[in-house]
């Protein structure tokens, strides 16, 4: 991959936010660079940082203004960018999503099974049968942008977006494949719900899952459903985690 | 401390300075669109900067006061203001008591967005760390949405020098200034290479029109089409507020206060953070047009808007120390005991009473930190 060797630009994003831009690419080394960067001036915690915002290819920086002048936080990020090598070599972690798909959770699953000529059970064997790479989030509070699907499933769009669609829903539209943090309207093609919740606002973090987690899809039936809603409800929910183990096939 | 809502208005929210530290979770700033208004009236209120107001669109509110006493000012847009009728001056901290109702005529002049600020401040329970409403997500301020009627909003504890603030006028030259002409100072970048040399001219030399597509997250643009080198898509990135995005279709979208934190358009470039206010008073069939300077120009801007604001705080601690017609406290001081040691003292002392020194206890918060006071009269 040629873009893993090309040289991270500084760039400016008016006077208070400076984007590091790794190259413009959706590619799973590029974006173990833009987290490994986050953390590195995570702990390095320079004190003209507002905020990080991680995303696909970039990492954008929000300055404290007044401060620091400019220069120097052009040297400091040059000098973290310099050392960060050694970053890159941990996967991260896998985070176990529960998720009762087809019925009522997912009016659309016998669709995408038509659509690409597979029977049903083929699509939640396929759709639970990896892990995903968790680039980034956005659009709305919460929502991962997830890679890695696999391509057999890519279902085109709803051509009428749905008006509501519920917190949890898990949806594929073209090659992506993602859950809706909060209730929204929405055109994805709904296969499955997850019991869990991607955001809750009183909660802290309010998130569940963040840019540089791996997930994977659990199938659940409809009881064990509502047993992890009330568990979620009550607090007393544990997510499953494990160390990312990278195999053959994590294309992200 | 409270304020009954008998008319809503057209758009009114509960805003602070925005909910800083979560884009990264995809959660929007959000907060005023004119941030620095809102701070010039918390400061004249003697209110933290980030103290939540409501901001008023276009249409203000009616609202009642229930309590007491209280201090207000309307900063932002001149949107009419009225007390009990008779019209109130917008940048003046005014008194209002028991039964007052405030009301609005609609904006005289230029400009949309008013700041409605008291002393304390709205309060509403913070959300990571916000009372800023996010109108999309349903999130923060007054339950997740705009004020609507026979709403009840508290006000927090005011400064301890609130009432010495009554009267205080921001001059005119520490205001905003909106110079005719509609020319905003863009700063290039990030994505100024996906515009064609022809499209970045077209753009930094035509006029346009703010459209009515034009909310807290975004304006859009009507006029001349910018030139993309190769299509308008990226691979998503973070929006700064400000930020000029142009999609497919080379009309301009200027990013507001409740832009998502990322997206796809190529951006040309971002308003500078002196002119971002500025920009959000701008109304559908307003014209802008669009000048370039550097980053370090950006930020001497910034630097220059925080000059004024010091002097605002130079002008309110004048203002608080002026002599008061009526002794601010007096009355609880002369009802306080006389220490037992001043009694036991000579009596030419107590012959002339009034030359004793009084003494007393303020608790005074200054920037988050409680201090007590004790203080004697010399």
């Amino acid at each position: 991959m040629p873009e893993e060797a090309s040289a991270p630009r500084l760039l400016p994003a008016g006077e208070s936010c400076v984007v590091v831009d790794f190259g413009e690419h959706i590619d799973y080394g590029i974006n173990r660079r833009v987290q490994a960067l986050r953390k590195a001036l995570e702990r390095a915690s320079f004190p003209w940082i507002r905020e990080m915002v991680p995303t696909y290819r970039s990492l954008a920086i929000y300055l404290h203004i007044p401060g620091e002048d400019l220069v120097k936080i052009h040297k400091a990020l040059e000098k973290t960018l310099g050392s960060l090598e050694r970053e890159e070599a941990h996967p991260g972690e896998v985070v176990a999503i529960p998720l009762c798909y087809g019925g009522d959770f997912g009016p659309d699953l016998s669709f995408v099974a038509s659509s690409n000529n597979l029977p049903e059970e083929e699509v939640i064997r396929r759709h639970s049968g990896r892990e995903y790479y968790c680039y980034m989030l956005g659009f709305t509070p919460g929502f991962p942008y997830l890679g890695g699907m696999d391509l057999s499933l890519a279902t085109p769009r709803l051509a009428k977006p749905r008006q509501i669609i519920p917190a949890g829903s898990v949806g594929i539209a073209d090659q992506q494949t993602g859950i809706y943090p909060m209730e929204s309207p929405g055109g994805w093609q709904l296969i499955g719900r997850t019991p869990l919740r991607l955001f809750d606002p009183e909660r802290e973090p309010p998130i569940l899952l963040e840019a540089g987690l791996w997930i994977r899809f659990v199938p659940i039936s409809p009881e064990e459903y509502r047993s992890i809603t009330q568990q979620v409800a009550t607090g007393s929910y544990a997510l499953a985690r494990q160390k990312k183990t990278m195999e053959r096939g994590d294309t992200a | 401390m409270s304020i009954l809502v008998e008319h809503p208005g057209m758009l009114t929210t509960v805003q602070d300075l925005g909910r800083w530290g979560y884009q990264a979770m995809g959660i929007p700033v959000a907060g005023a669109m004119d941030p620095l208004s809102l701070r010039i009236g918390n400061l004249l209120l003697g209110n933290p900067e980030n103290a939540a107001a409501l901001e008023c669109t276009l249409l203000g509110p009616t609202l009642r006061m229930v309590s007491k006493k209280m201090l207000l000012v309307l900063t932002g847009a001149d949107l009419g203001m009225k007390i009990n009728g008779k019209e109130a001056p917008p940048w003046k901290v005014l008194e209002l008591f028991e039964g007052d109702r405030i009301s609005f005529s609609g904006p005289p002049g230029k400009g949309c967005r008013g700041y409605l600020c008291f002393a304390g401040g709205i309060e509403v329970p913070p959300l990571l760390g916000s009372c800023s409403t996010y109108l999309r997500g349903k999130l923060g301020g007054f339950e997740g949405r705009a004020l609507q009627k026979e709403d009840s909003l508290s006000l927090g504890k005011p400064d301890i020098l609130w009432e010495r603030c009554t009267d205080l006028v921001c001059p005119e030259e520490l205001r905003p200034q909106d110079p005719p002409g509609g020319l905003f100072r863009v700063l290039l970048g990030p994505q100024e290479e996906y515009f064609t040399d022809a499209g970045k001219k077209t753009f930094f030399s035509s006029e346009y029109v703010v459209s009515s597509a034009a909310d807290r997250m975004g304006f859009r643009l009507e006029g001349p089409t910018v030139e993309h080198r190769d299509g308008a898509d990226i691979i998503s990135d973070a929006i700064p507020p400000g930020a000029i995005q142009i999609p497919g279709h080379g009309e301009p979208i200027v990013m507001m206060a409740d832009r998502q934190t990322t997206g796809g358009y190529a951006k040309i470039g971002v308003l500078a953070g002196a002119d971002f206010g500025r920009f959000a008073q701008k109304m559908p069939g307003d014209k802008v047009r669009f000048t370039s300077i550097s980053v370090s120009a950006g930020r001497k801007l910034l630097e220059e808007q925080e000059e004024k604001i010091e002097e605002l705080r130079r002008l309110r601690a004048s203002h608080r120390s002026r002599p008061q017609p009526e002794t601010w406290g007096q009355k609880e001081l002369k009802e306080q005991k006389k220490p037992k040691e001043l009694e036991e003292r000579g009596t030419s002392r107590k012959k002339t009473s009034s030359a004793e020194p009084l003494r007393g206890r303020w608790h005074i918060t200054i920037s988050e930190s409680n201090y007590s006071v004790e203080w004697e009269e010399v």
